[in-house]
């Protein structure tokens, strides 16, 4: 599969962002999923929210581990840097390149076989070290590159392509994040951008692991009868618990906050994440009713989306270890040196 | 019998955790400050309490200070190990042993001197409490030898005021405790012992170091950053060392902030994908680990490689397949850095012999990681990174810059038509690389899938092999720029020895011994894979050449000739693998045997080395 590069040209009618750039300039080079997949649908939400928030290109890496989900750092904002990396591996690998330069803003896009499989410790502790980064789960379910195995989040009872039932329990990237300290979790769907987009965007201004996890059908693999990570199914099944506005540090907007019991949350740059629509005894920042409250609808086989959880006070990577504002690249070598001189009073303890 | 001066080794056996491994230091460390060669190998257990533990001392005037095996005083503090303690005096040799119980007659030695000090019981007289009573006995001991061989007491109480400066009851009891021991082995002995120490002026431009402290060192005069790493023996005090040195150097004076990381991964796994992410990003990046870590890394290993991404693995070899013997030094990892990962690979390894080369190949280690984009091994192993080691002050060139290869500035992006990541080679068949975050036309896919010399996706065969074929000899360009081999030639020569890293010094003071019996040998001690031609016309020149080196399957041997062009049955191998540092013995015997020659008697007297001995269950 040879990656086959988009023909850049623009129409004078395509809006602008702050830098001037259209959304055409955060595209990447053509998908080679299968027609249909939900994973598309990401990169184009992916693509949008960038574009939105008016990331310079070259400031963003993108980082990916091995699997369909994984390809498609190609496929988006063509001007950043990616890597694509090994199975499962991508979370180390973010992890040392955000410890290098804290001044880029990092994507990573895996898959539930990448995340919940054979990268599982690696996601857990990248979310424990809180690194900053938005961290994209394109659930899915199965394995599609090896055609069809169950994943470690396919639901009891979901059947395969070919009928046999998944009967070991899933792993729930969102109770787990839940459950090991992670400050931002959303949950959402490949089909509805309208969705996406805002928390997307929220999670590029959170200074801290973002956790998303978009449930997104397998056209090939996995969007049968009896599948409960199909279109059909996940529409059915669909619970929005929170709907999410994200507002830009430089906005005046602050005058709407409140209404209609709406929850605010101040960002770190100063920006805010506006949670509308919240059920009654649901408070996005506390951690015990928001496990509650998942605990509740998931029990009755519903999928709860939005952004579900988020805490901006807890330190991110470089806090806890009281790095340098500046990039770590960027700091010149004769600080890094301590020289000849140094070097002599040293040994006088090795005598 | 005229007096043995500065030229003898002892052997102490203690049971780990009782805080013998000060008193051995303090002794290590006092003959070394009077001013004569010395060597410590401390041969400990996988154990925090209980187990038999051995710390050797070797003194030689002439410089010869690799591991002896011929232990003229045995200190047996460890009644557990008595009965092989014991065994191994040589002939009219000493032991030293705590007289407060009486000794099996069965294990006494007509040949041996035994010199009972009640330890025991002169610490339980004069100190209250319990573990006091056993710390101080490490101190008596020591006091006794310090009678014994004439170790300078100015020297031992200066130390020991440094050593507890401010903490006055400390310094107290230990003083008291070296004084007991000292005391009664005056007065009870008829001392010095017929071998035993004289100041001498050899250590006046040397420092006492172990190869952790210097490796970490050396890391930050490299100017790493990042540090990834898990903790792992023998390689954690490496890292615990870099964090030390960092808090010294590294704190920002007016921010407080810290011009470094330290990464703990949750696996070796994570450590290397780490180091790779951050070297992606341009920084000076590093892991330290073990053979079983290096197990783990294999897969991300071969992303580095193929994908062209700098790394430093720093590797403090250990003995064994599987979890062997964590506390062990061997050379057993050869094999597994120079061909980690799946499919072709290829990588560049540094063998430093002592902590001094340890320092000064850290940044050699990171110039070639950055100029050929690609992983470097800084081999080191237990017995270079865990033991004292007497070398040559470390010296630092402020001159130094750090060689960032072939990186694209913004400058240089910007009057480029296109940038192709795999296209535009040197001499050495390395490409320009850009960074992330400089400008949006330097961007490309970094992938470890197939993919040709523009950094596309490729399945194409032709494709493939092109950059892999750049690959390869990009690694044989490589062979110019690791350190060079060292070789000591002498005239007469009828064979050549070949070996690396920690067996250095034993196989020189072989070489030496061999020659006085007529066996005369050239050395080579090769210090960095890919190999160069000095290596090529070494092995050309000799009819027979010896590889010397530590592990059981001659991975160095099978370097050479996978690597060379020497034919395979010009080597022959001597192997010391058991766990224990080589010593010049085993090194004489195994080239005397192959020659069909008798051992020197000088060699026939001790009896068989230490880690051959079983373990008494």
């Amino acid at each position: 599969m040879p990656s086959i590069v988009k023909p850049v040209a623009t129409h004078p009618s395509f809006q602008r962002n702050d830098l001037g750039l259209t959304i055409r300039d955060y595209e990447g080079t053509m998908s080679t999923l299968c027609a249909g997949c939900g994973h598309d649908s990401i990169t184009a939400a992916i693509t949008r929210a960038f574009w939105e928030v008016a990331t310079p290109p070259h400031m963003v890496a993108k980082l990916s581990g091995i699997g369909c989900s994984s390809k498609t750092p190609a496929y988006f904002v063509n001007g950043a840097h990616g890597l694509n990396s090994a199975h499962g591996r991508m979370p180390p690998i973010a992890t040392g390149a955000n410890a290098a330069n804290r001044e880029l803003v990092y994507i990573g896009i895996s898959g539930d076989g990448d995340s919940l499989s054979i990268g599982l410790g690696h996601m857990c502790h990248a979310i424990r070290r809180n690194v900053r980064m938005v961290y994209v789960i394109e659930n899915n379910g199965v394995y599609g590159l090896t055609k069809g195995q169950f994943s470690a989040s396919a639901d009891v009872g979901s059947k395969s392509k070919r009928g046999d039932p998944n009967r070991m329990a899933p792993i729930d990237s969102v109770m787990l994040g839940l459950s090991i300290g992670a400050t931002f979790i959303a949950r959402s769907f490949s089909g509805d951008k309208e969705q996406l987009v805002p928390i997307l965007k929220a999670a590029i201004s959170h200074r801290g692991f973002a956790l998303i996890d978009v449930i997104s059908p397998c056209v090939t693999f996995n969007d049968h009868d009896g599948s409960t990570k199909s279109y059909l199914y996940t529409r059915q099944h669909e619970l929005k618990a929170t709907e999410t506005d994200f507002v830009p540090p430089a906005s005046e907007i602050l005058a709407q906050i409140g209404q209609n019991g709406a929850v605010n949350v101040t960002m770190h740059d100063g920006s805010m994440v506006r949670f509308k629509g919240v059920p009654p005894n649901y408070d996005p920042t506390d951690r015990g009713k928001v496990m509650e409250y998942l605990e509740e609808h998931q029990g009755k086989g519903e999928v709860v989306t939005g952004l579900l959880y988020l805490d901006e006070s807890v330190p991110d990577l470089h806090e806890m270890n009281k790095t340098t504002d500046i990039a770590l690249t960027k700091v010149p070598y004769q600080k890094l040196c301590p020289g000849a001189a140094a070097l002599d009073r040293l040994q006088e303890d090795f005598r | 019998m005229r007096d043995r001066i500065n030229d003898f080794a002892l052997k102490l056996a203690n049971v780990n955790g009782t805080g013998s491994a000060s008193a051995n230091g303090l002794l290590m460390q006092a003959i070394f400050r009077m001013g004569i060669p010395v060597s410590g190998k401390n041969l400990f257990p996988s154990n925090i309490q209980g187990l038999p533990t051995w710390y050797e001392i070797r003194v030689n005037k002439n410089g010869y200070t690799a591991r002896s095996l011929d232990y003229d005083l045995m200190v047996a503090m460890n009644s557990q190990t008595y009965a092989r303690d014991i065994k191994e005096v040589r002939e009219g040799g000493y032991l030293l042993y705590d007289s407060s119980w009486p000794l099996d007659p069965a294990l006494l030695r007509d040949d041996v001197h035994f010199l009972g000090v009640p330890y025991a019981q002169l610490c339980n007289d004069n100190f209250r409490d319990p573990r006091e009573r056993i710390l101080m006995k490490n101190i008596a001991y020591a006091g006794s030898l310090v009678a014994a061989l004439q170790v300078d007491m100015e020297i031992v109480t200066a130390l020991l005021d440094e050593k507890f400066a401010g903490k006055k009851k400390l310094s107290e009891s230990n003083t008291r405790a070296l004084r007991l021991g000292y005391d009664y082995a005056r007065d009870h002995f008829d001392l010095p012992l017929p071998f035993h120490l004289e100041k001498m002026g050899a250590n006046h431009d040397k420092i006492l170091i172990d190869g952790n402290t210097a490796i970490a060192l050396g890391c930050v005069y490299a100017g790493a950053t990042v540090a990834a790493w898990y903790p792992i023996t023998p390689s954690t005090s490496a890292m615990d060392a870099f964090k030390v040195f960092c808090e010294k150097y590294r704190k920002d004076p007016e921010t407080g902030q810290n011009n470094y990381i330290i990464i703990q991964a949750e696996d070796e796994l994570a450590a290397i994908g780490m180091v790779i992410g951050a070297a992606w990003n341009g920084a000076r990046a590093f892991t330290s680990t073990a053979g079983p870590g290096i197990s783990l890394m294999n897969e991300l290993l071969g992303l580095a490689y193929y994908a062209e991404v700098p790394a430093v693995i720093i590797d403090v070899e250990r003995v064994g397949p599987s979890t062997g013997m964590p506390t062990r030094t061997q050379q057993g990892d050869l094999l597994e850095c120079a061909y980690a990962s799946h499919g072709d690979t290829k990588h560049i390894l540094l063998f430093p012999s002592n902590p001094a080369e340890c320092f000064e190949f850290a940044p050699v280690a990171f110039d070639l990681a950055e100029r050929f984009q690609t992983p470097v091994f800084l081999m080191s192993d237990l017995d270079i990174g865990m033991n004292d080691w007497v070398v040559p002050r470390l010296q630092w060139n402020d001159a130094y810059q750090p060689d960032r290869g072939r990186v694209l500035s913004l400058e240089e992006i910007e009057n480029l038509p296109k940038f192709r990541r795999y296209t535009g080679e040197d001499e050495n068949q390395i490409t320009p690389r850009t960074l992330p975050g400089v400008h949006p036309k330097a961007s490309y896919f970094t992938r470890g899938s197939g993919h040709n010399k523009f950094g596309g996706y490729t399945e194409v065969p032709d494709e493939y092999q092109e950059v892999m074929d750049r690959l390869l000899k990009k690694h044989k360009a490589a062979a110019k720029f690791v350190p060079a081999p060292i070789v000591q030639r002498r005239p007469e020569a009828t064979f050549g020895v070949l070996t690396l890293g920690g067996c250095d010094p034993a196989v020189r003071e072989a070489l030496d011994l061999l020659a006085e019996l007529g066996a005369v040998g050239d050395f080579m001690r090769v210090r960095g894979f890919p190999f160069d031609d000095a290596v090529e016309s070494f092995l050309a020149e000799h009819e027979i050449c010896f590889v010397i080196e530590q592990n059981r399957d001659a991975q160095l041997r099978s370097l050479l000739t996978l690597e060379t062009n020497v034919p395979k049955d010009k080597l022959r191998s001597i192997l010391i693998y058991g766990g224990f540092p080589l010593s010049a013995r085993h090194v004489v015997d195994g080239i005397l045997q192959e020659f069909g020659l008798e051992r020197k008697p000088v060699f026939a007297a001790a009896n068989r080395p230490a880690g051959e001995v079983p373990m008494e269950e």
